[in-house]
């Protein structure tokens, strides 16, 4: 049995002034897994969702399907096919604050045989009991090409000053 | 590894290992003809807790199953909540199965091209004074047709994990489809 450490931080990006997107680009194919850390909110009122986009690709490639618990004990799933991203969130942050979480996996990203899959952790305690939220999200890229860049955004406005996103690569024996 | 801004009650996806303490042990990859079981065995006890990352999926429609030490016993416990879309979800439990459902509902959608992905931890698995408890999150997106699934699991044993079996129930895993186990380190 092979042993080493094998879980690598790739790259932090802590944003100094709002931006429209996180992105990280020139990742090494080297891993299996990707794991991406964010803590993060969004300058738009009314709530934004957190979008992820691979390798610059815009076009309807993408689907999710979603498990959900929000304020008042309510449970829902959802799903959205033929997306031109994937969801991370479909409760939105609370605008300018950094409540919300997400823990990203990408699995097998640089693969060239298969689609895509991502599974996703969020959470959001909100300034207020309303915006309370948490879910949990599977992703697919229908693409086969190796993952090099990430790009996450909101549906509009920027993601706020002081928003993070670590991203670390997971290696197999 | 950095401090990170997130809360510590919002981590309860994965386990968040610091630098130097998140080992691989082991990967399998299924080749051209299938699979119808993984074992990872002589796992050491070197580690506190154990994650089996797997990108996998089974040419019927079934889900793959979890085992430790052979054991094919009704020894096992566990309860699922699931998601599938359009508003259809719900949660089931299981006491006294012969192993831990990793997907109630099954993966197989016979694709070539879209996996399920898991992410599996498995506690204390080298404690000997206590039973072993599994805590997965799994899905798989069609673009059309997925399922969600937060997965808790029992194995009511107290002996040290020594090999993990994965079959796929009935059936096979299909070529490509990829299992790695980790080791996770305690603190001194």
């Amino acid at each position: 049995m092979a042993a080493g450490n094998t879980y690598v931080a790739i790259a932090t990006q802590t944003l100094g002034s709002a931006a429209a997107t996180i992105d990280f680009t020139s990742i090494p194919s080297t891993y299996t897994d990707l794991f991406i850390a964010v803590n993060c909110g969004p300058t738009s009122s009314g709530g934004q969702d957190l979008r992820i986009r691979f390798n610059s690709d815009t076009g309807t490639n993408y689907s999710v399907t979603i498990l959900r618990g929000v304020t008042g004990g309510l449970v829902l799933s959802s799903r959205y096919s033929t997306q031109t991203f994937i969801y991370l969130d479909v409760s939105g942050g609370v605008s300018n604050a950094l409540t919300s979480s997400y823990n990203v996996n990408v699995m097998n990203y640089a693969n060239t045989t298969t689609y895509k899959t991502v599974l996703s952790r969020f959470g959001d305690v909100g300034s207020t009991n309303t915006n309370a939220a948490t879910e949990a999200e599977v992703g697919l890229w229908r693409s086969t090409a190796a993952i090099t860049s990430i790009s996450l955004s909101y549906g509009s406005g920027n993601i706020m000053t002081g928003s993070t996103a670590s991203l670390y690569g997971i290696a197999a024996a | 590894m950095p401090v990170l801004g997130i809360v510590a009650s919002q981590m309860s996806g994965h386990l968040f290992a610091p630098s130097g303490a998140y080992d691989s042990i082991a990967t399998t990859t299924v080749g051209s003809g299938g699979s119808s079981s993984i074992t990872f065995s002589s796992i050491p006890s070197t580690y506190t807790h154990l994650q089996i990352r797997m990108f996998a999926t089974i040419n019927a429609a079934a889900g793959p199953i979890l085992r430790f030490n052979s054991d094919t016993g009704s020894n096992y416990n566990g309860h699922l909540l699931y998601g599938e879309g359009g508003s259809s979800f719900g949660a089931y439990s299981y006491g006294s199965g012969t192993s831990i459902n990793l997907s109630w509902f099954g993966q197989g959608y016979n694709s070539a091209t879209s996996f399920a992905g898991h992410v599996i931890d498995i506690f204390d698995y080298a404690d000997t004074n206590k039973y072993k408890t599994v805590r997965s999150l799994q899905g798989i997106d069609r673009n059309g047709t997925g399922m969600l699934e937060f997965v808790s699991g029992l194995w009511r044993n107290t002996a040290a994990i020594t090999s993990i079996t994965i079959p796929a129930e009935s059936s096979t895993f299909v070529q490509y489809s990829s299992f790695a186990l980790y080791g996770i380190k305690g603190g001194n």
